[in-house]
């Protein structure tokens, strides 16, 4: 491998890991408190408003039902309007994170679901709050099924960045595409078919280790 | 201390309205351990679940101390829960958190002083005498052990009430015995009043100073628990006498060596 190639594989391979990162983190931050409300607000729930959850759910479907490639391509004019440009890493930073949010909202749903609700009822039966339900019972007692959730996300936000690499976005998957395939250079195709199963093992691999630390802490038997 | 007026609970089912619980009237006195006994499906979980509101009447009234549960709105009743203990069948046991923190973590709803939690659920923890295992997690507990954790958390923040959901009923016969004799034992220091449901006799035979049979929704009998068992007039309650005198043939905790 030419140092050449090498320098174009760890800048993409940066630009991925960034891209990830930043879009993951803003994903996260919108599709937590959109899992937790689309379990908390249905019928017979601690915070039941079946309007605002149709109202969410419709929209988290809606979102989810469309391509990805088309969700990055109709976005693209609101990066304009948040980040000023159309083009490169930054631009590709608000479709990815608003594509992937409401996949963690589900993915994150499904983990606090999962919660039994004899817990929730006898932390009502204490006097608790709702937002101290949701604070100190669902979010701790669904911690391993959300980290297993968020590792899911992680790696299909590498998917994404891929795709958004194909208009531009840097990255590894702009690297495949503008090298690999349309400049016919296999070496650079392989190379980075390589550093993204190696990204993407690293990043399950520690989200399986986390998960398990947590339950082990938990369920270890002395 | 409690007092039950024309309490009626209906559910909405794909038939109609079913009734579960119809006119139910009673009065436990302060400091008592009241049981409640009644075959599955008798409506006495829905009944328990009223006295706390985890269940919502559908009309009557609930009188606990001098506060009627049910005209209470959310927040109002989330200060009284704070005064109500309950236990389950099932614990209900926060898995993320120690013993410590599960019991703390009642305290801590209940506003308790931070400076405080800590002296507090070592004492409740000594009372339930589970000390050693106040760092270990629930499922490193033994059933038994779990339901002591449930009493703990429950009694943490010194309620008058103390309502038991089946809490024997997931627990083998010598765990069971243990946890009534706890259960007496708290009646005993804390003067706190129980109610429990149950279906086996011989937890409320054993802990038991007046009882309610429940049928079908209705209360069918009541009185001291010793007059129920000399002279049962209800269907429910003769078949509750005929079990257990077969049984106790065989020996159950009533006159068994204990543990």
């Amino acid at each position: 491998m030419s140092d050449d190639l090498l320098g174009l594989l760890l800048k993409a391979l940066g630009e991925t890991i960034k891209m990830v990162a930043i879009s993951g983190s803003i994903a996260f931050a919108i599709g937590l408190p959109m899992g937790i409300i689309l379990v908390v607000t249905k019928k017979n729930h601690i915070i039941e408003c079946p309007k605002l959850n149709k109202v969410l759910g419709t929209i988290v479907n809606a979102v989810r039902s469309l391509p990805s490639i088309i969700l990055i391509v109709i976005l693209l004019p609101l990066s304009r309007v948040v980040v000023g440009t159309t083009l490169g890493m930054k631009a590709a930073i608000v479709p990815l994170s608003i594509g992937a949010a409401p996949f963690l909202a589900r993915i994150i749903e499904t983990a606090i679901e999962e919660v039994e609700w004899g817990k929730i009822e006898a932390a009502q039966s204490m006097g608790a709050k709702p937002f101290e339900i949701i604070t100190k019972v669902l979010i701790p007692e669904a911690l391993p099924a959300l980290v297993r959730g968020a590792t899911i996300a992680i790696i299909s936000i590498i998917e994404l960045t891929a795709i958004a690499g194909a208009i531009g976005a840097g990255g590894l998957g702009s690297l495949a595409i503008r090298f690999g395939y349309q400049r016919f250079r296999t070496d650079i195709m392989i190379a980075t078919v390589i550093t993204l199963i190696i990204l993407v093992q690293s990043i399950q691999f520690i989200g399986d280790f986390t998960s398990k630390y947590i339950n082990k802490k938990r369920y270890k038997f002395d | 201390m409690i007092t039950i007026k024309n309490l009626t609970k209906s559910f909405k089912t794909a038939e109609g309205e079913s009734e579960v619980l119809k006119n139910i009237n009673l009065k436990i006195e302060k400091g008592d351990i009241f049981g409640i006994i009644g075959f599955s499906g008798a409506g006495k979980s829905t009944m328990i679940r009223c006295l706390n509101r985890l269940e919502e009447p559908t009309s009557g009234n609930i009188i606990i101390g001098d506060k009627d549960i049910t005209a209470l709105n959310k927040r109002e009743l989330r200060e009284v829960r704070k005064k109500i203990g309950i236990i389950f069948q099932q614990f209900n046991l926060f898995d993320s958190m120690t013993v410590f923190e599960n019991v703390a973590f009642s305290l801590k709803v209940a506003g308790y002083p931070k400076e405080k939690i800590k002296s507090r659920v070592h004492e409740i923890l000594d009372l339930v005498e589970l000390t050693d295992k106040i760092q270990a997690y629930p499922a490193q507990l033994s059933g038994g052990q779990k339901q002591r954790v449930g009493i703990a958390r429950a009694l943490a923040n010194e309620p008058d009430v103390l309502l038991s959901d089946e809490a024997t009923s997931a627990l083998d016969p010598q765990t069971t015995y243990s946890i009534l004799e706890l259960l007496k034992n708290i009646n005993n220091k804390l003067k706190i009043t129980i109610v429990l449901i149950t279906h086996e006799l011989d937890v409320v035979k054993y802990i038991c100073n007046n009882m309610a049979v429940i049928e079908h929704g209705e209360i069918v009998e009541s009185g001291t628990t010793d007059s129920v068992f000399l002279n049962p007039k209800s269907d429910t309650a003769k078949k509750f006498v005929s079990i257990l005198n077969n049984f106790s043939s065989q020996g159950t905790y009533s006159g068994g060596d204990g543990i």
